[in-house]
């Protein structure tokens, strides 16, 4: 394998890392440097930061996670649905029939979240 | 942007040959909205008739289908010989493990919790153990396990492949943390099972990309041809080969990859642990034949020695860690590492008798070791099971038919002969002297013989100890656990006596096609 | 000449049967169970009954034939078709399979008779029977089997059988831990056996007797192959047949019932090593150093076991030394090859009369003396047990060999043709047989004079010994004929061993090297074996101490089991051991780390246990990835080497 050709990307990455470095290393060399007390607060949005759950040992409720999770069920059958929608002449009935089954499938994903309770929040 | 669409082919689908899958893929859809719909009550029943009616049902369709030979859905699956061998040894073998799975006479609603998201350890965690119903959730989650196992061993491209392997891995690791009692123990298994699968998912991603940058294909039959004309150095090629091996061989439970499966044995349910040892193996190695004998032949097979070397740590890990085994589940996991071990001495035949001596011992392992935690599943006491070696004393004198069962059994994994373990054994040792891997053998007859002494403790243990105050009960099992030991126990004997008929039919399957 | 056995017809085509029926009668007797309770022995006895009766009409069929097609091979079925290796469910009966099934089916039913008799009073005597009638099949198998595979699995079987029976009274502790043992160190043995099968298939592609045995003639193979070949077997002989360095295991089976120890561990099961060596002569014959392995094993352990024996103070420990050194003999004879083949048959037959008259002898004494086994608490019993005392004088005449008794036919020329070996290892194992014969009269006549004779030193507890109940004296009887007739009856009647057996070792002895004479050998054994029976007499005619003196290196040394049992612990358990240390520590101390998570479970402390836990899979996670970077190294070794 010739590896002569790997050089340029090597070279890119080098570039890359000593520019990172570069750049965070000369700031507080070359920079004004007055800090006050709304400086060096978090900032979120203008208002007080709420206490962070990584770190300081709280949790945060496990149903965002179920919320995420749900999120995914529909995310993927939407990102199925566009390739399936510009080639759907091409694909023909046996496409649709698939893209039916596939929606289906998803929906006893759904079905099952709901009856079990996976979209109320108490 | 406009797709060229003359260009769009749609694939050929033989659904004859793919019937099997599809139904154990809808059943198990079926089997969700069953637990979405069905009142509580009535789940139980349901579930269990619609997984056998399925599993049978994929069985019988195997059957019948079992002359087929092609290259199916865009040449994705191949529908050859052993991929459907493997898929009839997954659905008996599936239809065994769910027996056993859902017996509901050994305690009150059977093995699985009947809340799963209630925290382990508090109030109410206790008052859930006692509840007499369960979550039927295993059912479906065993056939989409079983349905990603019977793509994983068809599968005829890397991708297909990891797909299957998701597939599958997913369902068996909540099916770990599903254990009604011990359920730190059962979570945790549940964790590192699914953290350490991951791990290894990732390499065997690796690995794919790997050897699609020596390729240019992700296909077996692709990678063969690259491996036949391509001039390029074959370093990506074998680095590509050690990651997916890896990936594999982890499932397989082979050393230095077999570290999760002690923990992992120990915390599962017990009728989970079996359905694992025996299908999860025939898997795992069912995709490995395909890569090494598909997509790797005519490298000269040089990367013989390295597997080989993993085979011999496999085994003498497997078989020495054992002897210091308290525990009964882990006793029987480091003897499935070794087994692990056995096996791939019969994959390094290389050769049609290789292939075939392993799908054999496959076939026989994975009835014996249902059987094997069958019996487990019977010794229990007012906690569940008991699993602790020294809680097994004296059980011959307390139930002499169990014990005497169990005796056989582990007879049959010492390799006694007359027993699907001598036989098992013997043909891959054989395979492997055929191959030209003498070494092998000795490693593997020395193995097996340390593997004697754990088996016989258990057995003197059972039979030439006194019963203790604390050995526990043997509890008459119901007709469903009854026929998985009758089962395993028969096909032990059967196939030690008179293999043959099964050989036959292994080395009729044993012709890959590519 | 190539070697071929004729495929059977006629009445011998249906010598399956010999395995078949006491196979039914043990699956009977242990799956029926209590149904089977008033009448299960019968069944045992009458099984084995017909199998000595079919016995005796095959061989009748097989002399019928003329020599050198004598023999029949059956093949059942397809055991295990692996490819280029067919291993065929197939029986051989030969001259040499049929003397033994003889030997086993005939000595094997008059022990079995003894053990309705013996077993009486034992609750699980139906039990007793079924392993028994395994044990019966499961030989017959041994001596059947038409390749080394078939021979395997009558191997383990009659393994399986004796350990069950030596565990047989699983209420003692001494039982049960003599069985493991018999286990462990057969498992040695089998290791080698199974080796020594598959190098067979690597080298000659096949396990059939006959093809294995063409590849040695036609030079299928090099003398390195074939010595480590014969290594392996021998191996497996060795633990089968309790010689050095695996014979430890067989005084300790003596935990068993006393039929046991005579039937398996005296008659029938401790021979087979025997006859796989002389199953395998084409093999042994084609290599000289592996020959002289097998002399040197037989001499020593010949030795060995006389030593022992003479320190020995338990009636059947003395009996089952006796045994590991009168194998010796056997070993030597068939080590020698030759003639000498024929010699170690005909002792092994003449061997399993007389030891197993000695041990059911010693069944019989126990049997009177509350179960008892110390001979310094015996003495003086010959008047009270006449029909005993006679048929064990008859077993220990012939023992040590006085004539006409069998041994004296049997042995002698043993020692002799050892003399005859080709240069000084003639003279060395010659004299090692030799003095093994003084050894052997010195402590066969030391167990003879304290349990028979001198003044009784009986424990308080018994009062009147009493002669046993005829169904076990008629065996006694019939067994001490077999020991004074058998061996003029093998050597020179028309029946005689050396003839019958020609077709099986048909290499007639190359001997030559003759360094004494016939009746020299002869003259010189008698004169050391009446020195030894002499010194037994002085020293113990008047009885001995009831408890154990302090004595000299030599005897403690003995009574020690010649450090056999340290030897053992050295070699084999401690590297072991520390080799189970080392992978457990590798191994991520999973064991440790399991108690912990235990621990922390019990504790209820969940955020200890949390942080094992992730300490585990990070461990874990980390083993792999050192897995997984040896495989890539080692792979891209190969790819780049």
């Amino acid at each position: 394998m010739n590896l002569g050709q790997w050089v340029p990307i090597v070279g890119l990455v080098v570039l890359g890392a000593l520019f990172a470095l570069f750049s965070v290393a000369i700031a507080p060399v070359v920079g004004p440097n007055r800090p006050n007390r709304a400086k060096l607060s978090a900032y979120e949005c203008g208002i007080e930061p709420t206490p962070e759950p990584v770190g300081s040992g709280r949790r945060f409720p496990v149903k965002f996670y179920l919320t995420a999770m749900l999120f995914i069920v529909f995310d993927i059958e939407i990102i199925f649905l566009y390739p399936w929608a510009v080639s759907f002449n091409a694909l023909g009935t046996f496409g649709f029939v698939e893209m039916l089954l596939f929606i289906a499938t998803a929906f006893v994903a759904y079905a099952y979240v709901w009856r079990r309770g996976g979209l109320d929040w108490d | 942007m406009t797709i060229a669409q003359d260009a769009l082919q749609l694939p050929h689908l033989n659904y004859g040959a793919l019937a099997p899958m599809l139904i154990l893929f809808g059943a198990a859809a079926v089997g969700v909205l069953i637990e979405a719909f069905v009142p509580r009550r009535s789940r139980y029943a349901l579930q269990l008739v619609l997984g056998l009616g399925a599993l049978v049902a994929a069985l019988i369709v195997v059957i019948t289908e079992s002359g087929t030979r092609e290259l199916t859905a865009g040449a994705a699956i191949a529908l050859d010989g052993p991929a459907l061998f493997l898929q009839g040894s997954l659905a008996a073998l599936g239809i065994v493990a769910l027996l056993l799975i859902a017996e509901r006479t050994l305690e009150p609603g059977g093995p699985f919790v009947a809340a799963a998201a209630v925290t382990a350890g508090t109030e109410e965690d206790r008052t859930q153990a006692a509840r007499e119903d369960a979550g039927t959730e295993v059912y479906p989650l065993l056939l989409f396990a079983l349905g990603g196992m019977m793509l994983f061993v068809s599968a005829n491209d890397l991708l297909t492949m990891f797909v299957a392997l998701e597939v599958f891995s997913l369902p068996l690791y909540l099916m770990c943390g599903l254990a009604r009692r011990r359920r730190l123990l059962s979570q945790e298994s549940a964790m590192k099972y699914f953290l350490l699968g991951s791990f290894a998912s990732a390499f065997f991603l690796f690995g794919i990309a790997m050897l699609y940058g020596f390729s240019g294909q992700i296909s077996f039959a692709g990678i063969h041809s690259a491996i036949q004309t391509s001039t390029q150095s074959t370093t990506l090629l074998y680095i590509g080969l050690a990651l997916v091996a890896l990936g594999l061989l982890f499932k397989a439970a082979a050393a230095p990859f077999h570290v999760w499966i002690p923990d992992v044995y120990q915390g599962a349910p017990t009728p989970i642990t079996a359905f694992m040892s025996a299908c999860t193996k025939v898997a795992a190695f069912g995709a490995l034949i395909r890569v090494l004998y598909v997509a790797f032949q005519g490298t000269d097979w040089d990367f013989r020695p390295v597997i080989g070397a993993i085979a011999v740590l496999t085994m003498l890990v497997g078989s020495i860690l054992s002897v210091t085994q308290t525990d009964i589940k882990r006793l029987l996991a480091y003897s499935s590492i070794a087994n692990a071990g056995y096996i791939l001495v019969g994959v390094l035949g290389l050769s049609k008798d290789g292939l075939s001596s392993t799908l054999f011992y496959l076939v026989t392992y994975g009835f014996t070791v249902i059987a094997a935690f069958g019996v487990v599943t019977l010794v229990r006491d007012a906690d569940g099971e008991a699993t602790h070696l020294s809680r097994w004393a004296g059980l011959g004198r307390r139930s002499p038919l169990y014990a005497g069962l169990f005796t056989f059994l582990m007879l049959a994994f010492a390799g006694i002969p007359l027993t699907s373990g001598f036989t098992g054994k013997f043909a891959v040792f054989a395979a492997a002297i055929g191959g030209g891997q003498s070494w092998l053998v000795v490693f593997g007859v020395v193995s097996s013989m340390i593997l004697a002494f754990p088996y016989l403790r258990v057995v003197v243990m059972m039979w030439l100890s006194e019963p203790g105050e604390s050995t526990p009960t043997v509890s008459i099992p119901g007709a469903l656990t009854s026929a998985t030991l009758a089962i395993g126990g028969l096909a032990t004997l059967v196939l030690g006596v008179v293999p043959a008929p099964l050989l036959d039919l292994t080395n009729h399957a044993a012709q890959f096609i590519r | 000449m190539p070697v071929h056995f004729a495929a059977a017809h006629g009445t011998l085509s249906s010598i399956w049967l010999l395995v078949a029926i006491p196979l039914a009668s043990a699956a009977i007797l242990l799956l029926f169970g209590r149904f089977t309770e008033r009448w299960g022995h019968l069944l045992g006895v009458a099984s084995v009954l017909a199998s000595f009766i079919l016995g005796l009409i095959y061989f009748f069929s097989l002399r019928g034939l003329s020599s050198p097609y004598r023999a029949a091979s059956l093949n059942l079925f397809d055991f295990i078709p692996v490819g280029g290796l067919k291993v065929q469910f197939g029986l051989l009966y030969d001259p040499l399979s049929a003397i033994f099934v003889l030997l086993i089916t005939g000595v094997g039913f008059l022990i079995h008779l003894y053990a309705v008799g013996y077993m009486s009073h034992d609750e699980g005597r139906r039990r007793f029977f079924g392993y028994f009638n395994l044990f019966v099949a499961a030989m017959l198998l041994l001596v059947l089997g038409n390749n080394y595979v078939i021979t395997f699995v009558g191997w383990e079987g009659v393994g399986l059988a004796s350990y069950l029976l030596i565990s047989f009274w699983y209420d003692r502790p001494a039982a049960a831990t003599a069985g493991k043992k018999a286990f462990i160190m057969n498992r040695v043995g089998d290791a080698g056996f199974v080796t020594a099968i598959f190098l067979m298939f690597a080298t000659f592609g096949s396990v059939n007797f006959a093809d294995v045995f063409n590849g040695v003639a036609s030079h299928g193979a090099g003398q390195t192959t074939i010595l480590i070949l014969g290594l392996l077997l021998l191996l497996g002989a060795c633990g089968k047949s309790g010689q050095f360095p695996l014979q430890a295991w067989l005084p300790d089976a003596m935990e068993g019932p006393t039929p046991v120890s005579a039937l398996i561990h005296a008659a029938t099961m401790v021979t087979a090593g025997v006859y796989l060596i002389a199953r395998s002569n084409p093999l042994f014959t084609a290599n000289l150093t592996l020959q002289t392995v097998v002399v040197a094993v037989g001499a020593f352990t010949l030795l060995f076991g006389s030593i022992i024996g003479g320190a020995k103070d338990d009636i059947k420990r003395v009996l089952a030394w006796s045994t590991v050194s009168q194998i010796g003999y056997m070993f030597l004879g068939v080590g020698l090859g030759g003639a000498a083949y024929a010699l170690a048959l005909i002792h092994l037959l003449a061997h399993g009369f007389f030891k197993a008259g000695l041990f059911l002898g010693a069944g019989s004494v126990m049997h009177s003396m509350k179960d008892r086994t110390d001979i310094r608490r015996f003495g003086g019993l010959w008047r009270y047990m006449p029909i005993t005392w006679a048929t064990f004088g008859l077993g220990y005449l012939s023992i040590i060999g006085i004539p006409p008794l069998s041994g004296f036919f049997s042995k002698d020329p043993i020692i002799e043709s050892a003399f005859n070996r080709a240069g000084w290892t003639g003279w060395l194992f010659g004299s090692a047989a030799l003095l093994g014969a003084g050894l052997t009269a010195f402590y066969m006549t030391r167990l003879f004079v304290l349990t028979f004779h001198g003044p009784k030193r009986w424990t308080e507890d018994i009062e009147h010994p009493h002669e046993s109940p005829a169904v076990m004296t008629i065996p006694l009887v019939l067994l001490a004929v077999g020991s004074i007739a058998a061996g003029a009856l093998f050597v020179y009647s028309p029946f005689n061993v050396k003839d019958w057996l020609r077709p099986v070792f048909n290499n007639p002895a190359a001997e030559g090297h003759e360094h004494i004479g016939q009746w020299w050998a002869t003259g010189m054994t008698f004169v050391v074996v009446l020195i030894g029976l002499a010194i037994g007499l002085l020293l113990f005619r008047r009885g001995t101490a009831p408890q154990e003196q302090p004595a000299g290196p030599v005897v403690a040394a003995a009574r020690a089991n010649l450090f056999g049992d340290m030897f053992n612990e050295t070699v084999f358990e401690k590297p072991g051991l520390y080799l189970t240390r080392a992978l457990v520590y590798l191994d991520n101390r999973g064991i440790d780390g399991l108690v912990n998570g235990l621990a922390a479970l019990v504790g209820g402390s969940s955020g200890r246990l949390r942080r094992t836990q992730t300490g585990f899979v990070r461990s874990y996670a980390l083993s792999m990835l050192g897995g997984a970077l040896l495989i890539v190294a080692a792979m891209l070794a190969v790819a780049l080497g």
